[in-house]
């Protein structure tokens, strides 16, 4: 062998070894799909879809693994999560995107930047040590609910609402905006009606994805909203979600019950999917347009 | 007229201002109560000291270990695999079906909620490769959260290498693999560094994945097979099980101290890199999916 054929064939090796190294990514969703599905599917099958999606009752003592207390209470934070968050957060990007100079957008950006980095059992202590007691003192009842859940959930999602929607904002094309401001629109006009208008598709992917991360958070949640799989009246009691059950009951769960767990993580995960194949639908549409 | 809508835009303005104050804001009262009630009680005992009595009492020394030793762990699996991978999809091939499928799928893990991979990582290493709850468990299972942002950065920073640095390499006759190993992988080291770092602060502040895959033995883990338990999982647990809210208070302190840090650091790294790179660093490879389109197709 030529030392030229010795190399090409070193080549060669490196390519596939690469290659198979590039499909570790592909492996790994094969393998998460494959085991939360075959560890829920006899749940799945056995009570079938219907009856386990639309049961009113949560209890793993007698067999019963009803979800709509769970769906609803995940429902209920992240709905509470985005009507505080998404306000907070396209404003706070319209702000970093239009008003606010090199040297304040240079001091809030690494402050964004940390409120994304701080771990979620961190923002579930400071709910538990500040936000349920102050909502117990003010609203009263226990103060561990779906409200002081949803509260937090904002705060943790506004990074990704924030940074998704400045991007958009920035991405709209310059001569939009100087269109706009030579017709003598000014500048709060010309965001108004021109910017956001033309970043829709951008700040809905963003508030998706932020919905998408609500539903998806654990370890907050599951330290202050009490987690009573019971559909709750309202929205200032213990309620118990998809990601806290599942948290809150692996520990001691088995047999059928930790099925019917892996059977919760299947409606999760199907969940995920769909907002996220919104979401890059949404930010198709507006790369396309 | 024309005076209302001077009126309206100062309110508006106003407005604006005062999201980013409250968004600060939050920051700021997060931050500060807890470290205003947690460091009075961060002391050399606190970190060097094992707990006793569940954590009631004494320090939280094995935690910080298990912390380290996982976060270690994860990164030298993830580290390899995710620049490997960077390198196949910029160097290798061709946007293609092969490049399509490998980025759906990272795009799928970057998406994945930490307690799918939890449950993932307890039936598939715990059970069924009798694993057992273990680092290397935590480990495998934090490698493959990683790996979205570690792939992404690196691709990123390979794609920055100016071309002619290739060109002179492969003119001088050096081979493919040579060129990439001694020219371009050099040069994209910063951003690749700067992609691992943060995966150091997202493995150190990873809770529930931990949790069901490390299991949250309170000893100082040794073996790689030991059953662990890291800072976030004992802070939970401590306040939680309402054990002790001071060494609570100082475990939640010592880790907003670690992600401060950590985030320093890749900012001033980062300083030379474009601000398409921003989100992507801090806020994961999916959202990052988004600005890169925003900016070129926008």
């Amino acid at each position: 062998m030529t030392n030229q054929e010795r190399t090409n064939r070193k080549e060669r090796n490196i390519r596939g070894l690469l290659f198979g190294i590039a499909s570790v990514a592909v492996t790994g969703v094969v393998l998460i799909i494959l085991f939360v599905f075959k560890e829920g599917w006899p749940v799945l099958f056995k009570y079938g879809p219907v009856a386990l999606f639309t049961g009113k009752v949560w209890q793993p003592m007698t067999a019963d693994y009803g979800m709509l207390p769970l769906i609803v209470g995940s429902t209920y934070v992240t709905l509470i999560a985005l009507v505080i968050g998404v306000p907070l957060g396209v404003g706070c990007a319209v702000f970093l995107a239009e008003i606010a100079s090199e040297t304040i957008g240079k001091m809030i950006r690494p402050a964004i930047n940390l409120l994304a980095g701080i771990p979620s059992v961190v923002y579930g202590f400071f709910g538990l040590v500040l936000l349920v007691p102050f909502l117990r003192m003010t609203v009263g009842g226990l103060g561990f609910s779906l409200l002081a859940g949803g509260i937090i959930l904002a705060i943790m999602i506004l990074p990704t609402i924030i940074s998704v929607s400045e991007d958009a904002i920035r991405a709209t094309p310059r001569e939009y905006k100087e269109a706009s401001l030579a017709l003598g629109a000014n500048h709060w006009q010309t965001i108004y009606k021109v910017l956001i208008p033309a970043a829709r598709s951008g700040i809905m992917a963003a508030v998706v994805l932020g919905m998408g991360r609500a539903i998806g958070e654990t370890m907050a949640v599951i330290m202050i909203t009490g987690n009573t799989p019971l559909i709750p009246k309202s929205l200032f009691e213990p309620g118990a979600t998809l990601t806290g059950t599942i948290g809150q009951e692996w520990a001691y769960a088995s047999g059928e019950h930790a099925g019917a767990l892996f059977t919760v993580g299947i409606l999760l995960f199907g969940l995920i999917m769909i907002i996220n194949s919104i979401a890059l639908f949404l930010f198709g549409k507006k790369v396309e347009s | 007229m024309r005076r209302i809508t001077k009126y309206t835009q100062g309110l508006a303005f106003v407005l604006l201002w005062v999201t980013a104050l409250i968004t600060i804001g939050f920051l700021l009262l997060i931050v500060f109560f807890i470290l205003k009630e947690g460091l009075p009680s961060v002391n050399w005992e606190f970190l060097t000291a094992y707990p006793r009595r569940m954590g009631r009492e004494g320090g939280i020394f094995p935690t910080i270990i298990a912390s380290l030793y996982l976060t270690l762990a994860s990164l030298v699996i993830a580290t390899p695999i995710g620049i490997g991978a960077a390198i196949y999809l910029t160097e290798y091939t061709r946007e293609g079906a092969g490049t399509k499928i490998i980025r759906f799928a990272t795009e799928i893990l970057a998406g994945v909620p930490s307690i799918i991979f939890g449950l993932f990582g307890f039936a598939f290493l715990v059970t069924f490769l009798k694993l057992g709850f273990s680092i290397l468990s935590g480990a495998i299972t934090l490698a493959l959260m990683l790996l979205p942002t570690i792939i992404r950065t690196a691709e990123e920073a390979i794609k920055s290498v100016p071309n002619s640095y290739r060109e002179g390499s492969l003119a001088l006759g050096a081979t493919k693999w040579v060129t990439i190993a001694k020219v371009v992988i050099p040069a994209a080291l910063p951003g690749i560094v700067t992609g691992i770092i943060l995966g150091v602060g997202r493995a150190i502040g990873e809770t529930a994945a931990v949790w069901l895959t490390v299991g949250g033995a309170l000893r100082l883990p040794i073996s790689i097979m030991d059953s662990a338990r890291p800072m976030t999982l004992h802070l939970y647990t401590l306040a939680a099980e309402g054990l002790s809210l001071p060494r609570a208070y100082a475990t939640a302190s010592i880790l907003i101290i670690c992600i401060w840090i950590i985030n320093t650091v890749a900012n001033l790294l980062m300083a030379r890199f474009s601000l398409k790179l921003r989100a992507q660093f801090f806020h994961g490879e999916f959202e990052a999916a988004f600005c890169d389109k925003a900016i070129s197709g926008g």
